[in-house]
């Protein structure tokens, strides 16, 4: 098996079988947030514990690299804290995914991160829970 | 009749990319014949200078290389005269050019006519009038993929100043009756414009015989170069037209306060000229004319009749296509998805069993997926946002076929397909 082979399986388990899918009751926040150009939709839901995100979970829909990312997504940040996962650069996911992707299935494959900084960003500048 | 197996031999990109390259986006745009690479560097190599001002013998020579060109295209396209033939960079621009000089006829109420399956070409430069207060109008499409010719009708108004229509829609792939249209606008008084982006590489295309008073179509789609389109306009129209850009070549004289127009065509072509791009654009017309307009709409036609075929054949689970059955109203594009890919927009929520809805697999992947197997087609809105909503999904994903495509291309296709629909399957 390929690099490539083997980083297209792993994507592509993920986007099977999701880690962390579903709806969350009670979360301290949530953010949905989509692409109007080719439909990939995420909605993201954290749990915070203090300063670390006790818990995080999705729902989505759209093509495996935006969901499969997802999923790898909410494994990266369980267990971080908010300021970790503000940090996480682009190029730490797309090295991740590890797949040769063009700049418009880039965007697919970012849209889950921006959602969950942009909804982490929100929480602070709201300063709930601090 | 050309050999089509043998074609591609003409085409260096081929040799260069290795035979295992099938390439499905030539309504995005044709690859090049050897032809016309060497049309373009023969100017640059023997004869480059520029146009209309020398009086040297080599710009002489680029002043007649540029005209006969312009005389070429205009022939190709059945106009009496090439001075009715406008050089623009491609078909937008020439929708642009009749958006900003039509406009400025226009009052507040008047109407443009239009259909739901245009390029965003036709589309966004009238949305430009709407702040005048010049309104946009639809007419629909039938469930088969044809233009509503009644909504049409129905539609038109004594305010109805353009009617503007796609002869050949670039995601159904449907022929519209232009000459019925053009019938219907006339009678109507509207002006009649016609994109033909997509109809004149594919089909021997007669400005005359349809009737129309605009045609804007594009090089690049017809194995031309990039950067060059052609505007065709009734020759007493562009007489009467405002320009569109000003500057060097579109005056005949130029004082402190005001100037003076050059004669059409040049008044609408300000500037140097894509003067290679001319020519190498007359040199795609030189090579389609040897294969014969009506060959090559028929190998379009046999194409995708085998399109249809391997698509029942191979009934791939989901998979959903659009536009005319009848390959006699169907240009060579394909479009399709697998599975709902509906729209989504800032009013929705989204539900648990979002991922992959059903057994739907994103136009995208399925693009990624053919491009694995060395299989370049297109995926997304195709520039046709409203008409995509309108069959109610977000993207599809299009293969698009010209003269240098053959049967085996169509079957690697759907093989690849095949394939794609069982790695995505769960």
């Amino acid at each position: 098996m390929t690099d490539v082979e083997e980083k297209t399986e792993i994507l592509m388990d993920h986007y099977r079988s999701p880690h962390n899918y579903g709806k969350m009751e009670g979360p301290t926040a949530q953010l949905l947030e989509y692409n109007p150009v080719c439909g990939d939709a995420v909605q993201m839901f954290v749990k915070l514990k203090g300063n670390i995100v006790e818990d995080v979970k999705f729902i989505g829909r759209g093509c495996s690299i935006s969901q499969g990312s997802a999923s790898m997504v909410t494994d990266l940040a369980k267990g971080k804290s908010v300021e970790e996962i503000m940090k996480i650069a682009p190029q730490f996911l797309l090295d991740l995914i590890g797949l040769p992707l063009g700049p418009s299935r880039e965007k697919c494959a970012l849209l889950p991160l921006n959602t969950l900084q942009k909804c982490l960003s929100k929480l602070d500048r709201e300063n709930v829970n601090r | 009749m050309p050999s089509w197996e043998r074609i591609k031999e003409d085409f260096p990109i081929f040799h260069n990319l290795g035979s295992g390259y099938t390439y499905l986006d030539s309504a995005a745009t044709s690859q090049k014949p050897l032809f016309v690479i060497n049309a373009i560097s023969d100017f640059y190599l023997y004869h480059n200078s520029n146009v209309h001002r020398g009086i040297y013998r080599l710009s002489e020579e680029a002043t007649e290389m540029y005209d006969r060109s312009r005389e070429n295209v205009s022939r190709f396209i059945g106009s009496r005269d090439p001075g009715q033939i406008v050089f623009v960079r491609n078909a937008t621009e020439g929708l642009n050019l009749l958006s900003y000089t039509l406009g400025r006829e226009m009052a507040q109420g008047d109407e443009i006519l239009i259909t739901i399956m245009e390029h965003h070409s036709n589309i966004v430069p009238w949305q430009f009038l709407q702040d005048r207060g010049i309104k946009l109008v639809y007419a629909d499409i039938r469930p088969d993929g044809t233009l509503d010719m009644d909504d049409l009708q129905s539609k038109m108004s004594p305010r109805t100043r353009i009617v503007s229509v796609t002869h050949v829609s670039n995601v159904l792939g449907t022929v519209n009756p232009v000459r019925e249209i053009g019938k219907m606008a006339h009678d109507n008084g509207s002006t009649f414009i016609v994109d033909g982006a997509q109809s004149v590489p594919h089909m021997p295309v007669d400005v005359e015989a349809m009737g129309c008073d605009f045609m804007a179509f594009s090089g690049h789609k017809m194995l031309g170069p990039t950067g060059i389109g052609v505007l065709y306009g009734r020759k007493e129209l562009l007489e009467r037209m405002h320009p569109f850009m000003g500057g060097g070549e579109m005056i005949s004289e130029v004082y402190r306060d005001y100037s003076t127009w050059a004669e059409v065509p040049e008044k609408f072509e300000a500037g140097t000229p894509d003067i290679a791009g001319a020519i190498g654009l007359s040199a795609a017309v030189d090579y389609l004319r040897s294969m014969g307009m009506d060959n090559v709409m028929k190998h379009g036609r046999d194409l995708i009749r085998l399109t249809l075929e391997m698509e029942e054949e191979e009934n791939i689970p989901g998979l959903v296509s659009y536009g005319p059955r009848d390959t006699e109203i169907r240009g060579p594009v394909y479009s399709f998805s697998i599975g709902d890919i509906s729209p989504f927009s800032v009013n929705q929520t989204l539900s648990e069993d979002g991922i992959g809805v059903g057994a739907s697999i994103h136009p995208h992947d399925v693009a990624s997926s053919l491009d694995a197997s060395g299989i370049a087609v297109r995926s997304g809105h195709h520039c046709a946002m409203p008409l995509t909503h309108r069959l109610n999904t977000v993207a599809t994903t299009r293969a698009s076929y010209y003269i240098y495509n053959t049967e085996e291309d169509v079957r690697k296709l759907f093989r690849s397909l095949k394939r794609t629909a069982e790695v995505y399957s769960r």
